[in-house]
């Protein structure tokens, strides 16, 4: 326990119904929430008091709690899982609010994640861009080669591992002014690319991919970087630099 | 232009080409501040030369209103990608202002450029095409008009005052196009630090040099 006190505070949320319904703000107080919880804790808190009211709990999204799987969100204050930087939002803790404050919740907006129910929304643009190309082709035949047989460059190991933690949250699709998915997409491109595993479908995978993004609505990334900046894993823009270069070299080199 | 990726390194592209005529454009218009005879030279060979007349000219055109399309293009269909807007939205938290608004600049860079063809370059179509003097020459004098010209579009403070504006808004439009430029065309290496340092030096001294151009002919003019 730390020694801070408590915290009493004011929450403007987005509550709507079911995705055909308009949505609108409303206002919540929530009392005695300890600055070590975490946001998610404070929510559970409120949804707590809520039940206990008979009323309608918040609906939002969760699984880990842990920072791994991806599936928390919410826009608070602003900004994609909230002021603190490299953290998803159950990593996040109350102690990054003062006592007293008013927290505005709002699901993540964009026209191809579209809101299910109060902050949940429909994350399955993401899925269907890497069905079209996100994967490797493996022998599972019974004589797979060990993983571990192909030799691979450091450099490029590390860069792979590091597009590959990426959790595909969306927070870059939320925070971005266009609602791009390029760092999503760029990091998925960039992992299987810069592998040798990943070099039998490099053409098809950036090609379809892309095709894929734009088909689901996302918009034209303008490399603002505010997506690097809010990513939790904090992958880097060069993998969207990398995606345009595959991109070029594929659609200039692919036989049809 | 079917692709995201596409409309992304076409605008880069065009964005490239038209940050070389820039520094071209500046390099004429400086030796102004320096010689009327070099600066009237310059201006009488671009004016005349049939390649930059007939091909570069053309060319210049397309790339100039490809890029500015292309930039409205991409403004609707972005916003379009977010449909219902965000009650708080902390875009300072994370991003410049000059990324987030460059149809702002460029919009603004646009209307200038309205201006800056009243001024300059309707003028030379009438007297070149319409009128069909080629000669460069001002009408019952000996030597060349541009110089000329050029310092008697400076003497309105109004007309000044704009063109000071309009090169903040060029610079702010840069301060961000520079690197995202070579960021668009998959250019993002070891070199980038430094370009980006070098893009933020082309953003500040090339507008800075042509508001010193003009402020240098207001205040000099005969
Ligand atoms: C004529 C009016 C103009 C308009 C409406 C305009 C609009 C835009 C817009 C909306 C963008 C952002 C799009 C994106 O990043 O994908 C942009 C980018 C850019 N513009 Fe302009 N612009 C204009 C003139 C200029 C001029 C005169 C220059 C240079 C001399 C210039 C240089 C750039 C650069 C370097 C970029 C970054 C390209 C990139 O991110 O790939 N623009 N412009
Ligand atoms: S790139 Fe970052 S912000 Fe975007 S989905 Fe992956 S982890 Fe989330
Ligand atoms: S709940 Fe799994 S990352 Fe937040």
């Amino acid at each position: 326990m730390s020694g801070t006190k408590d915290m009493n505070l004011t929450l403007k949320i987005w509550r709507q119904k079911d995705q055909k319904s308009s949505g609108k703000m409303v206002d919540y107080k929530v009392n005695g929430i300890s600055p070590d919880s975490s946001f998610l804790e404070m929510m559970d808190v409120l949804n707590e008091g809520l039940i206990s009211k008979g009323e309608e709990p918040v609906e939002f999204d969760h699984d880990c709690r842990e920072g791994i799987c991806g599936m928390c969100s919410l826009y608070i204050n602003g900004e994609a899982h909230g002021p603190d930087r490299a953290v998803t939002t159950c990593q996040l803790h109350m102690r990054k609010f003062k006592d007293g404050e008013t927290i505005t919740i709002e699901p993540w907006r964009a026209k191809a994640f579209p809101v299910l129910k109060d902050l949940k929304v429909d994350r399955s643009s993401f899925d269907r861009i890497q069905q079209a190309g996100g994967f490797i082709s493996v022998n599972t035949s019974g004589n797979t080669q060990d993983a571990n047989a192909t030799p691979i460059s450091k450099d490029n190991a590390d860069k792979a591992m590091d597009a590959a933690t990426c959790i595909g949250c969306g927070a870059c699709v939320a925070t971005c002014k266009n609602a791009s998915a390029m760092l999503f997409v760029g990091a998925k491109v960039a992992q299987y690319s810069l592998l040798p595993q990943g070099q039998v479908e490099r053409k098809d995978r950036v090609l379809n991919m892309v095709k894929q993004m734009d088909l689901e609505g996302f918009g034209n990334c303008t490399n603002t970087g505010a997506c690097e900046v809010e990513c939790p894993k904090g992958i880097s823009l060069e993998n969207i630099a990398i995606m345009n270069r595959e991109y070029l070299k594929a659609s200039l080199t692919k036989e049809e | 232009m079917k692709t995201s990726i596409a409309r992304k390194v076409s605008m880069a592209l065009s964005a490239l080409f038209l940050m070389v005529f820039l520094l071209q454009h500046f390099a004429i218009n400086i030796t102004s501040v320096f010689s009327s005879e070099i600066f009237n030279d310059l201006s009488h060979f671009m004016g005349t030369n049939f390649a930059i007349q007939y091909i570069m000219q053309p060319i210049l055109i397309f790339g100039v209103v490809f890029h500015f399309v292309m930039g409205f293009i991409l403004e609707i269909k972005n916003k379009q990608s977010r449909n219902i807007k965000y009650v708080k939205n902390n875009g300072g938290a994370n991003s410049s202002w000059m990324s987030r608004n460059m149809i702002v600049s460029g919009f603004l860079i646009l209307t200038f450029m309205g201006l800056h063809f009243y001024d300059f370059w309707i003028p030379e179509l009438k007297t070149k095409f319409i009128e069909g003097d080629w000669t460069g020459m001002i009408e019952g004098e000996k030597g060349l008009r541009y110089f000329a010209e050029l310092q008697h579009k400076f003497v309105s403070p109004i007309r000044v005052g704009i063109y000071c504006v309009a090169f903040v808004f060029l610079s702010l439009h840069l301060l961000h196009g520079f690197s995202s430029a070579f960021q668009s065309v998959g250019a993002n290496n070891k070199y980038t630090r430094a370009l980006s340092k070098f893009g933020v030096a082309y953003a500040i001294l090339i507008p800075l040099g042509f508001i010193v151009i003009a402020l240098f002919h207001h205040f000099n003019h005969c």
